[in-house]
């Protein structure tokens, strides 16, 4: 099929660019004349907020970047630098720290609509895949960025991650003196956590968000009642239950961006420290290889999974279920057998299971940033049996569950 | 819908603000305590008694004398006549005067104090000071309820007066360790200062501390009721305009 140049067919300077470059066309397909279901509800916020949060953390980490120093001797005082003497370094800062936090919040949010809606069905299995791997970068680029103000938890947590991979038969060792260039955390080990920061994952990311947008453009987006609106079209062509993007969603976005940012920036200005949580106190003491701290626990955003690893008593078995914990979110879309899509017509085994799950979800994240103890331990072990056994034994219950008639057309908006 | 936005991103963020910030403390305090930003006069004090108590020992390496000035609203006459004692550099760190060598004779290198506010808390550093004790077994002859074993002999003793432990934990006056729970410590001989002047005394200093931990908080949070009110009108319009564009969406 032959491409053609300029199908609308635009004339003066736009048709001149038209004729030579996609301007119009991507404009239309993507933004004006995208159409999306009309009954978002406040669940669909948090994908254009993902987005806010990556534009965010890429403009405050150029910024950071040009002050910071990645060094082992150097790294934690070019941090206070920058909270002290660099012009707007502290906000900068601040915004970053609270930006990762943010960045975790909304996106689990937003996978969490995912669920609930059944957006990872037929046939959006590639956008959830493409959204599981964004997760998965994210925990990368969260995790060598919280290494790089090189403070105690900085230190120890790098070289308690790090030590998860000694845990693989034969290869382990070896494998953690590779990753971390030298036989402890070291300059080495900054050096290439900065570079994976600042160059690496973050070019990973964008690519990854972008087939994840162009997935989703492709099929088309989920809704509450999990209707395909391109089943239903009038005469010309158009979704009857869809509108277009722009203006409809932009302003919609654009006012729940600003809904947003008094939270965020809130956080921000008046509590970046989160309660200890965002920036751990800890983290305000230089690196010290010698002096181990009295309690390492992962920030809060990597609780959940690091509660599961605790949860096991042999570290092998720690590290593969903290790893199948991840790896089973992208079998997920073959996981459901439930006739409808959307909770709002699946029945009480279904609607149970989700808000159990949250809830546990909750706790094990709770739990992993707390040090253990005997009743966590037993909590964090239920907690880790019911996550699998939720994805696990999906294939029955959801086809199982008693569903409700889902309506030919979209409910309310 | 809004308001359901707004409240679950705040229930969310509320919800990891709100987990308990022992950690963040580094362990519990013995008492409490909250740094107050907005208290200058108290801020100037804790300066100089810093100065005069503290910085032969300690340093402030992120903390510059121009920053005082700045913040604390104190003229740089007085800061360089009054505060500068090892240097004559204005816009220098405040740098230890101990060199290296002072590990032997202490243990351990005396901390640096800039972060200690950050990694410690307000109410750590304030109990540290308040909950000395005579100690005979102790090297320095004191021990501390906040910090077991403390290196750093009592250097306020002189100001605060002589206190001792009670095996019985309710024996204890109410002052040094009083204010978290009665912890058996007794003032047996008058400092220079009466109780409440010493309790005022390190109130000072950590507020000087916690400042020195972060000179721009408090333009920090001025900042940041700026940025609300812009936000909350800028919400109001975006509120305004997403009705004006949805009324013909049926």
């Amino acid at each position: 099929m032959a491409i053609t140049p300029n199908p609308h067919n635009t004339t003066g300077f736009l048709g001149w660019i038209d004729d030579r470059f996609p301007l119009t066309k991507i404009w239309k397909d993507h933004v004006a004349e995208y159409y999306a279901p009309k009954n978002f509800n406040f669940w669909y916020y948090f994908g254009s907020l993902a987005m806010l949060v990556l534009v965010n953390q890429i403009l405050t980490g150029i910024f950071l970047t040009m002050h910071y120093t990645p060094s082992a001797e150097d790294a934690f005082a070019s941090v206070e630098y920058i909270m002290r003497d660099v012009p707007w370094g502290d906000t900068i800062r601040y915004l970053h720290s609270t930006g990762a936090s943010a960045f975790f919040i909304v996106v689990y949010l937003h996978m969490f609509r995912a669920l609930l809606y059944g957006s990872y069905r037929k046939p959006r299995e590639l956008l959830w895949i493409f959204g599981c791997l964004i997760y998965l970068v994210l925990m990368a680029e969260a995790f060598a960025g919280y290494v790089l103000p090189w403070g105690q938890m900085s230190y120890w947590g790098a070289q308690v991650i790090i030590s998860l991979f000694g845990a693989i038969p034969v290869i382990g060792p070896d494998l953690v003196i590779w990753i971390q260039g030298d036989y402890i955390p070291s300059d080495a080990t900054l050096n290439r956590m900065f570079s994976l920061h600042v160059i690496a994952l973050p070019f990973v990311l964008v690519g990854l968000v972008i087939a994840h947008l162009m997935a989703l453009h492709e099929v088309g987006s989920n809704n509450p009642d999990g209707i395909e609106i391109k089943k239903n079209k009038d005469a010309s062509g158009k979704p009857v239950d869809g509108i277009p993007f722009h203006p409809y969603y932009t302003v919609k976005d654009i006012m729940g961006a600003t809904a947003f940012m008094i939270v965020f920036l809130g956080v921000a200005f008046f509590a970046p420290e989160g309660g200890g949580n965002f920036l751990e106190a800890p983290n305000f003491e230089p690196a010290d290889p010698l002096q181990t701290p009295e309690h390492i626990v992962p920030v809060w955003y990597f609780g959940a999974f690091y509660a599961m690893l605790r949860a096991v008593p042999d570290k092998l078995g720690g590290v593969l279920v903290m790893g199948s914990a991840v790896a089973i979110l992208f079998v997920l879309p073959w996981l459901d057998r439930s006739p409808v899509k959307s909770i709002r017509y699946k029945g009480i085994i279904v609607k149970t299971a989700v808000m159990i799950f949250a809830a546990v979800f909750l706790m094990l994240t709770y739990l992993g940033t707390k040090p253990a103890s005997d009743i966590a331990t037993l909590l964090a072990r239920i907690g880790t049996i019911y996550y699998f056994a939720f994805f696990l034994l999906m294939p029955w219950y959801s086809k199982l569950d008693r569903t409700k008639p889902v309506p030919d057309r979209v409910t309310d908006h | 819908m809004m308001k359901k936005l707004i409240l679950s991103l705040s229930v969310s963020f509320a919800a990891a603000l709100a987990a308990p910030a022992a950690s963040a403390a580094g362990g519990g305090a013995v008492m409490d305590f909250s740094a107050d930003y907005s208290n200058t006069a108290s801020m100037q004090r804790g300066a100089r008694n810093f100065m005069n108590y503290c910085a032969a020992c300690h340093g402030l390496k992120y903390l510059r004398y121009s920053s005082i000035e700045k913040h604390l609203e104190i003229p740089r006459e007085l800061i360089e006549s009054e505060l500068m004692f090892g240097t004559d550099n204005f816009n220098g760190h405040i740098e230890t005067a101990m060199p290296p060598e002072s590990a032997e004779w202490f243990g351990q290198q005396p901390p640096d104090l800039s972060l200690t506010a950050r990694s410690r808390g307000a109410d750590w550093i304030y109990s540290f000071l308040n909950t000395f004790y005579v100690d005979p077994e102790a090297t320095t002859g004191y021990n501390n309820l906040q910090l077991k074993g403390a290196a750093m002999p009592h250097v306020l003793a002189e100001l605060q007066g002589i206190v001792v432990k009670s095996k019985d934990e309710e024996a204890g006056d109410g002052h040094g360790g009083g204010h978290g729970g009665n912890h058996g410590l007794k003032l047996v001989q008058d400092g220079a200062l009466s109780p409440e002047e010493y309790e005022a005394f390190t109130a000072d200093l950590t507020n000087f501390l916690a400042f020195a931990a972060e000179p721009g908080k408090a333009d920090r949070i001025a900042l940041g009721w700026n940025v609300m009110f812009y936000l909350f009108l800028l919400f109001g319009l975006t509120y305004l305009l997403k009705r004006e564009f949805w009324r013909d969406v049926h």
